[in-house]
This record gives C-alpha cells, sequence and structure tokens, in this order.
C-alpha cells in the first residue's frame, strides 16, 4: 500500500488547527474551548508524525508521545480549574471570566 | 487504496472538527471530537505509528474524553451559549481570522511540498523503533512525564478539594 504523500497529511493537519483555532475564539463555553484546544493539540500531533514519516525517524513518534502525556495532565488540572470556577461562580461562560480574581 | 483511504478519513476528521465547534450542545461537540480523535489515530496508522494509534484511542479517545464527558455531565453547561451574543462583534472576526491563519499554513506546506524531499530512508515502523527512542535518547523526558503527571494529581486533588472551614 503506497501511502499518501507527507503534503496531504500537512494540509489536513493545517485545517484541522484553523478549526481549532476558531472554535477556541468563537465558543463561549470554556468545556468547548478546551476541546478545541484539545483539537489543535493533536493536529500539531499529526503534522510532527508526518514529518517523522517523511525523514524516516521515529523521534516525531517520541515527541507525539510527549504532547500525549502533557495533555493528559492539562486536561485533568485544567478540568479541575473549570469545576473550581463553576462552584464559585455557578455560572460558566468565559465573558463573565475575565478577571483572574473574584 | 492509499490516498482513497486518506481522503476517506480526512474528510472523517474534517467533518467531526466541523461538529464540534458548531454544534452548540457540548456533549454533542465531545462525540464529534471522539470521532476525530479516532481518525487522527487511523491516520496514524497509515504513517506506521502503530503505538501512537494504540495510545491516541487509549489516552485520548478513552481517558481524557471520558473525563470531558463526565465534566460536562456535572457541570450541565450549555445554557450560556443560548442568549444573546454581548461580543458578536469579535465572533464575527474569527472565520476571517481562520481564513488567513489557513491562507498562510498553506503558503508553508505548499512551499515545504516543493522542496526537495529528503532521501527516503527506510522509515522505521511498529513500536520496536519508538521503544528503542524513549529508553535511550530520550530516557531523561520520559522519566520526567511520570513526575509531571504526580504533580498533576496532586493539583487535580488540591482544586478540588471541598474548602471545610
Amino acid at each position: 500500500m503506497i501511502p499518501a504523500p507527507e503534503t496531504w497529511y500537512l494540509a489536513l493537519s493545517a485545517v484541522l488547527f484553523c478549526i481549532g483555532v476558531v472554535g477556541v475564539i468563537v465558543r463561549r463555553n470554556p468545556l468547548v474551548i478546551f476541546m478545541s484546544i484539545e483539537l489543535m493539540l493533536n493536529a500539531a500531533n499529526l503534522a510532527f508524525v508526518a514529518f517523522g514519516h517523511r525523514l524516516g525517524t521515529a523521534d516525531g513518534q517520541a515527541v507525539v508521545f510527549f504532547v500525549m502525556a502533557v495533555a493528559a495532565a492539562e486536561v485533568a488540572v485544567g478540568l479541575a480549574i473549570i469545576v473550581a470556577i463553576f462552584r464559585l461562580r455557578r455560572r460558566l461562560s468565559v465573558d463573565d471570566l475575565s478577571l483572574m480574581r473574584w | 487504496m492509499g490516498p482513497v483511504a486518506f481522503v476517506l478519513i480526512a474528510g472523517v476528521a474534517v467533518g467531526s472538527a466541523l461538529g464540534l465547534v458548531f454544534k452548540r450542545n457540548p456533549i454533542h461537540g465531545a462525540l464529534f471530537l471522539v470521532v476525530n480523535l479516532g481518525s487522527v489515530a487511523a491516520l496514524y496508522l497509515t504513517l506506521g505509528a502503530q503505538f501512537l494509534a494504540a495510545a491516541q484511542v487509549i489516552v485520548y479517545a478513552g481517558a481524557i474524553m471520558v473525563l470531558f464527558v463526565l465534566v460536562i455531565g456535572m457541570l450541565i453547561p450549555g445554557k450560556e451559549e443560548t442568549g444573546p451574543d454581548p461580543r458578536r462583534a469579535y465572533r464575527v472576526l474569527a472565520l476571517p481570522v481562520g481564513a488567513v491563519l489557513l491562507a498562510l499554513l498553506a503558503v508553508v506546506v505548499a512551499s515545504g511540498a516543493r522542496g526537495r524531499a529528503p532521501a527516503a530512508t527506510a522509515a522505521p515502523d511498529g513500536v520496536e523503533a519508538i521503544a528503542r527512542l524513549l529508553f535511550t535518547d530520550y530516557l531523561f523526558p520520559f522519566e520526567l512525564t511520570s513526575v509531571l503527571l504526580l504533580a498533576a494529581m496532586v493539583g487535580v486533588l488540591v482544586l478540588a478539594r471541598r474548602r471545610v472551614s
């Protein structure tokens, strides 16, 4: 099976990243914004794997592994922060959360 | 087989990403994101990254998205996006911003495609290559990962604790 050229993967990665950026700007729900950030992380991961494939090394895959670990930690902490804010404010719109203090 | 499979999977990935961004209900968005992560895992398989495909399904589509769905169910959000948008002027700008970013990235990708492809060495496929790297060249970051996860766990416990005062 002949794989598609890596450029296609990079193009798809760029498209997914831009969709994630638009999601972060457009949505008001911090959970959805968070999921859009995950989408952007995934797009970057795809670019890493594609580049690694192109260069014929597994280094890209190793980097993606670390990105996954960091993303797992980031999601856990971020969701805990969102839950804490919700307990405090009883509202969950980023427009209400423009201050770091209350 | 290769290009056709890529186009199919890429279509699923882009469609589910658009669903995440433009569906109003966050639960639907989360399920779309699961589909998107699964399709990216399939793309990893086509690139010969079997370990990452498995890790993607287990860690991302499994663990992380379960966490998301649980929190969405716990907080029952979604009401804050139904009312009038107080900052509509800014959000209308999102699409042009995304389009400009996409154009810039397209220029970069196209210029990279025109460049000379490096000598096609035999791509190390499978689990063995990444395992060898992780436990030799990347051993220190790999060990640091465990510290990071432990710190995240402790931080989450502190954040989620109910204050008794």
